[in-house]
């Protein structure tokens, strides 16, 4: 047994949802308890969308268990069919059904519904979302690829290309898959099918006809994509394009792949984000601390535009998802930093305090962490939550992308004029330190609204910002060790660098072995640690 | 579906006067299951802690109703069935054995823990009863250990707050035989709801009054034959049958919503203790006064209304009733997971004969009798709400009428105004 409080990822049976949700004409029956069908509110209230998730459960319940239960699969099986007359039927069980034992697979079979059915197999007690998103595309490829498809003769066509990988729930994968599309168009390159988002069961059976496939998200479309590269010998794309280098790589490599001049491409008038990072205001991003966390591909694709391209330097990096843990090994290798594998939110909390950044890239759950510890973050990974898909147009990937990554990350951060405003100014009564920056609210602890207590109602409805339970609140008033002279001194340092200077300070008095800390060992800690 | 769906027997032992005519559903159910309660249950219980012994859906279904309210340790977790504990169950038993004593080390200011039962451990049979009776005698004198079930298969959303209340009935000391009549409010309310209500019974002069569940371990009141039970809230059923069990004798009222349901409610438990008329009236006349002025407001913007509930909390019934009578909307169908006859009967009576009750659900049924009857409002799940709204229907998320502080009277401006701000915005909104 795992003890585990807030999971990053959810059963796979969820994961097998985001695909079928994201497809068209594709219904999934769930063997499942009621419980089960919370699973629909995460997407109709964190990604807002209109329509119910096109998943039908059993919703068996205590009576009905060692008599009915497979009668009952049948018969929502019927129902489901007549109402939502699918073109494909996804069928399979959750938790509790796996141990029933029902076989939802041979049940199907055994009903002959007039339409094909794709059993999925999803192991709850040993697999996750991730996993179970990966395994339901991959089955529905095979399941539904013609293998009499193929690209058809070059000669007085354009290179036609598959989009694999994004789906329901996804980070920003609806204007990903946009920008996308724009590089190809631009490249010359046409679509055949984007799927699971959008695709109709008719696109994926054509899935052959592509002269090759694009991998958006390999947790999710990499199987297929291998599986295809296998059976129907269309390449892959294996650079995912997010920050400006990657994506340069990227129209590179598909247009080699398509044979066709990536230059057009290349050269986006739209592409800020070098300019941003090189004009003087950007200047004091060089080195700021940073410790991404995330799934493997968008944790690995951030640690490289934090460090090649705003200059910051690498603290941590991690990702959740053990099944891609290679890839952020080997991209730890580059930074120099212990790579953090695991999905257990204490264990990253931990972390983080250890690294001591300055800036978090990560999930919802690192925004919590960082909004505890005082650390300013931008999130760049599922899971998700409902501010993580607005309704303008904001894109990872692509140069547009790259835009948006700039503006996102470095807004948390204090700009830099600001900054040396604030030092400069930092007596003056207007400037008291509680204030921060401007733009800073949401991202400063202040004082007073860490020690504002949960609100008197005991409920909360869901889906809302969290309070703060009372309990939860880190007093700083046990700090004995520090001379009245001393903490003077550090409250003179910038409140935005004070926390650092102060477990700078601590860790260095620690190891030393220094009984209080005074001026002298202010001072020579920052010696110490001066870089 | 066939007609089999509706052919589920009638409840049986209930000798009332002309049943209402109730349409039954078995098809699929779209609600939460009981382990949801946890997520106030332990805002309120401020010393407990709530152990799921279950999957990693149980796990996500707690962390995604209770939103983002991610706390650095809340005092609720999830163990984790993985395929190992499924080899044997020996092993099962060590393993929930050590996730409990880790727990118990490292939160030293948990006095009571409950483990609470889901789909997962009850197919295996996880014998937690047993479970808490072992790591209960280990721990004992520390941590109260106690276990139920808020599975999916066993219980609907609501109802695992009535099995975790439920589970503490026999751990509730005796009341002596001789001992004054006491009341015994039973149900989660939010602290503030719950002191107004207990200023009140002060008031009238009820002096003897315990709460369930209490806020703390060791508040934990007594139970026996001297004790009335007034129950605040309706989906409580097997909680007022396990105190009746010791003896204890449930007053029959309406619930505590709006300015009638709260006095109706208030005037049954000064009636069972004897208070004076005169008095009662004395003092709930300012409260209820207070409750009507309110309710005014949002009167002319919901009277006449039509409302459909889909089936939730079995508040259903009681909010039914408030929005009818005392603000003059028409609810169309409601439906409730669970009827529960006798305790809704004070306001089951007073809904009108036109409006259709439903038990139990077919989601998919139900959804289309919505779109037949257009009501102006539907409350339902929040898996529902964006859908229904995307097709022109304005909805009311059942669950904040959960979350929400809305008994009594100094909240009934606030329940009416939750179903009137759906319609203001509608009528606000020119986009
Ligand atoms: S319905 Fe059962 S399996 Fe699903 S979350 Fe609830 S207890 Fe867990």
């Amino acid at each position: 047994m795992q003890l585990s409080v807030w999971t990053y990822e959810g059963p796979p049976h969820v994961g097998a949802m985001r695909v079928a949700t994201a497809m068209r004409g594709v219904h999934y029956l769930l063997h499942a308890p009621q419980g089960d069908t919370y699973a629909d509110l995460l997407f109709t209230m964190i990604e807002r969308r209109g329509c119910r998730p096109p998943v039908t459960y059993t919703t068996f319940q205590a009576r009905d268990l060692g008599k009915d239960t497979a009668d009952l699969f049948q018969r929502a099986a019927r129902d489901a069919y007549a109402r939502f007359d699918p073109q494909v039927m996804l069928v399979g069980s959750s938790c509790t059904a796996e141990l029933i034992q029902d076989d939802p697979a041979g049940m199907a079979e055994a009903m002959r519904l007039p339409c094909p059915v794709v059993p999925l197999e999803l192991p709850s007690y040993s697999r996750k979302e991730n996993w179970g998103a990966g395994e339901t595309f991959y089955q529905i490829v095979r399941h539904l690829a013609d293998r009499d498809v193929r690209p058809a003769p070059h000669e007085g066509r354009r290179p036609l290309a598959n989009i694999l990988g994004p789906a329901a729930l996804g980070f920003r994968h609806r204007d990903d898959v946009r920008e996308v599309r724009g590089i190809l168009a631009t490249l010359g390159i046409e679509v055949n099918c984007v799927a699971p988002l959008g695709g109709w069961p008719a696109d994926v059976a054509r899935v052959g006809a592509a002269d090759f496939n694009i991998v958006l998200y390999p947790e999710i479309g990499d199987s297929a994509a291998r599986w295809l590269e296998r059976e129907f010998k269309q390449p892959r794309t294996k650079t995912i394009p997010i920050g400006v280098g990657a994506t340069r790589e990227f129209i590179t490599e598909v247009a080699a792949l398509a044979g066709v001049d990536p230059t057009p491409a290349l050269q986006d008038g739209e592409s800020r984000m070098p300019w941003w990072s090189r004009s003087v205001d950007s200047t004091y991003l060089t080195g700021k601390r940073v410790f991404v966390f995330g799934d493997a591909t968008h944790a690995v694709a951030a640690a490289r535009v934090a460090h090649e391209e705003l200059g910051f330097e690498v603290v941590g990096l991690g990702c959740y998802n053990r099944e891609f843990a290679r890839d952020v090994r080997d991209a730890a290798k580059l930074y120099g930093v212990e790579p953090l594998i695991t999905d257990d939110h204490l264990e990253v909390e931990d972390a983080i305090a250890a690294a001591a950044p300055e800036l978090v890239l990560g999930t919802q759950m690192e925004r919590h962490i960082a909004k505890r510890q005082g650390v300013p973050c931008a999130v760049i990974s599922a899971p998700v939550h409902v501010q993580d898909f607005p309704a303008r147009h904001s894109p990872q990937m692509g140069f547009e992308g790259a835009n948006v990554l700039f503006d996102t990350w470095v807004h948390p951060l204090i700009m830099g004029l600001e900054e040396h405003l604030l030092t400069m100014f930092r007596e003056d009564f207007e400037f008291s330190d509680d204030a921060g920056a401007s733009h800073l609210a949401a991202h400063s602890p202040s004082r007073h609204a860490e020690r504002v207590s949960a609100s008197s109602a005991p409920r909360a409805p869901a889906i809302q910002e969290e309070d703060w339970p009372p309990e939860q609140v880190r007093g700083d008033d046990e700090d004995t060790l520090w001379t009245a002279e001393a903490e003077a001194e550090l409250k003179k340092i910038p409140f935005f660098v004070r926390g650092k200077a102060r477990r700078n300070t601590e860790s260095f008095a620690a190891e030393q072995g220094r009984a209080a800390i005074d001026l002298e060992t202010l001072y020579d800690a920052k010696a110490h640690y001066a870089r | 579906m066939k007609a089999d769906a509706f052919s589920l027997p009638a409840e049986s032992g209930c000798a009332a006067p002309p049943e209402r005519e109730v349409l039954r559903e078995r098809g699929q159910r779209e609600v939460f299951c009981g382990l949801t309660g946890i997520v106030w249950l332990h805002r309120k219980m401020q010393d407990a802690f709530f152990l799921v012994i279950g999957s990693r859906t149980c796990a996500h279904l707690l962390q995604s109703a209770a939103g983002v309210m991610i706390f650095a340790e809340p005092r609720f977790a999830t163990a984790i069935i993985e395929e190992r504990d499924l080899a044997g169950m020996a092993d099962c038993h060590e393993e929930l054995d050590r996730v409990v004593d880790r727990l118990i080390a490292r939160r030293p200011e948990i006095r009571q823990l409950f483990l609470v039962g889901s789909c997962p451990s009850e197919v295996i049979k996880l014998d937690l009863g047993k479970a808490a009776e072992r790591l209960g005698a280990k721990h004992a004198g520390q941590v109260r250990i106690l276990n139920y079930s808020g599975s999916g298969i066993e219980t609907t959303f609501t109802e695992g707050e009535d099995a975790c209340l439920a589970s503490l009935v026999p751990v509730m000391p005796a009341s002596a035989p001789d001992t004054a009549p006491q009341l015994l409010l039973v149900g989660s309310l939010p602290d503030i709801v719950e002191d107004q209500f207990l200023r009140l019974f002060a008031q009238l002069g009820i002096e003897n009054v315990g709460v369930l569940p209490a806020r703390t371990a060791d508040g934990l009141p007594a139970v026996g034959p001297n004790t009335r039970v007034l129950l605040a809230q309706p989906f409580l059923g097997e909680t007022a049958q396990a105190l009746e069990a010791r003896g204890a004798q449930r007053i029959d009222a309406p619930f505590p919503f709006g300015a009638e349901g709260t006095t109706a409610w208030l005037k049954a438990a000064a009636q069972a203790f004897g208070i004076d008329e005169m008095h009662a009236n004395s003092v709930i006349a300012p409260g209820r006064e207070r409750a009507k002025r309110a309710l005014e407001h949002h009167r002319e913007k919901l009277a006449g209304k039509r409302i459909s509930f889909l089936p939730d909390s079995q508040l259903e019934v009681p909010l039914a009733r408030f929005l009818a009578t005392e603000l003059g909307m028409e609810p169309v169908e409601v439906g409730t997971p669970y009827l529960n006859r006798k305790l809704v009967a004070r306001d089951l009576e007073q809904l009108p004969e036109s409006t259709r009750i439903s038990e139990g659900q077919d989601v998919d049924r139900q959804l289309d009798r919505v779109r037949a009857d257009r009501p102006d409002l539907t409350v339902c799940g929040l898996g529902l709400a964006n859908p229904l709204e995307a097709e022109g229907l304005s909805t009311k998320w059942a669950i904040e009428l959960v979350f929400s502080p809305i008994h009594g009277f100094e909240q009934a401006g606030d329940l009416a105004e939750l179903f009137a701000r759906p319609l203001r915005r509608r009528d606000v909104l020119q986009v």
